[in-house]
């Protein structure tokens, strides 16, 4: 059972009161974009076993959408944050590090 | 058409371990916009007579409640007959700032849960820690209520009070009561 704080209304919310938004940080590709650019951003997705980012959205609670780190393997989760937010903050990637050295996902490390 | 406000279930009642009752019309309004504003806050306070609560806090003075629904939401409970006047007073004192002032009484229903192990009730319907350590009078959640979204709070500690939507207030009623049934008493608080 995933146990996710929510950092909008402060509950360690557990997966049930959430619903999962699928990959975090997706840059929009619309019109007048490459065929290329457009396919990556429909189907293009990382998959990842380990270090992975995710958006979910507060259902059964405060209604707001916000981002987590976690892990695939073990459902380690590393941290939480602003749905604002365009990439994983220092103190959330300075979390991972202690655990996964080395991490890389995307463009991020 | 009458004019005579009904609520969802007509103040149904269940008396089991713990009493669940409808509360009948209540008046509940809406109010968003940026709660970290201290202008904002202060004229919620001017408007209510109550100072705006804190994350996950409800706050009470006589018959007028606020609560803490979300960053940018407020919800003020009510006499349903005073709603609109007050409203309108909320959204007086909100002018020229960015907000939303509704009332919304119709939209929703209101329980009461009381008895010594009334927490124990809702522990059985929601994923939250509902030890006296972890949740007491004034605090507030939104949550899930076995399969429907809604939220309580404490007025005391053996009562709790809920809200949901209207449409499935019949939904609420029924687990309430299931888990309110004598028999089933489980004495973990
Ligand atoms: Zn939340």
């Amino acid at each position: 059972m995933l146990v996710l704080t929510c950092p909008y209304c402060g509950v360690a919310a557990e997966e049930t009161e959430l619903h999962a938004g699928g990959e975090a940080h997706l840059k929009r590709f619309g019109p007048g974009a490459s065929d290329e650019d457009f396919t990556g951003y429909l189907f293009g997705r990382e998959n990842p076993k380990g270090v992975h980012f995710e958006r979910w959205l507060h259902a059964n609670g405060c209604g707001k959408w916000f981002h987590a780190a976690r892990c695939t393997a073990t459902l380690e989760l590393f941290g939480t944050y602003s749905a604002q937010l365009t990439e994983p903050p220092e103190p959330i990637r300075k979390a991972i590090s202690a655990k996964r050295p080395g991490w890389r996902w995307r463009e991020f490390s | 058409m009458s004019d005579i406000p009904a609520s969802a279930l007509n103040a149904a009642r269940y008396a089991g371990y713990v009493t669940v009752a409808e509360m009948g019309p209540q008046g509940m309004i809406t109010i968003r916009g940026n709660l970290r504003s201290t202008r904002f806050r202060k004229a919620v306070a001017d408007a209510t007579g109550l100072t705006c609560p804190k994350q996950r806090r409800i706050e009470r003075k006589g018959d007028i409640a606020l609560a803490w629904m979300s960053p940018d939401e407020l919800m003020v409970m009510c006499p349903h007959a005073d709603a609109p006047a007050l409203a309108g007073a909320v959204m007086a004192a909100l002018e020229g700032m960015h907000s939303l002032v509704q009332v919304m009484s119709d939209a929703r229903a209101m329980f009461s849960i009381s008895g010594a192990d009334a927490r124990e009730v809702l522990a059985k319907l929601a994923p939250v820690d509902l030890s006296p350590d972890a949740f007491g009078p004034g605090d507030l959640r939104r949550t899930r209520l076995a399969q429907i979204a809604a939220a309580f709070w404490m007025e005391d500690t053996e009562e709790f009070r809920l809200i949901c939507f209207r449409s499935v207030a019949g939904y609420a009623y029924g687990v309430l009561t299931n888990a309110a049934r004598p028999g089933g008493e489980v004495g973990y608080f």
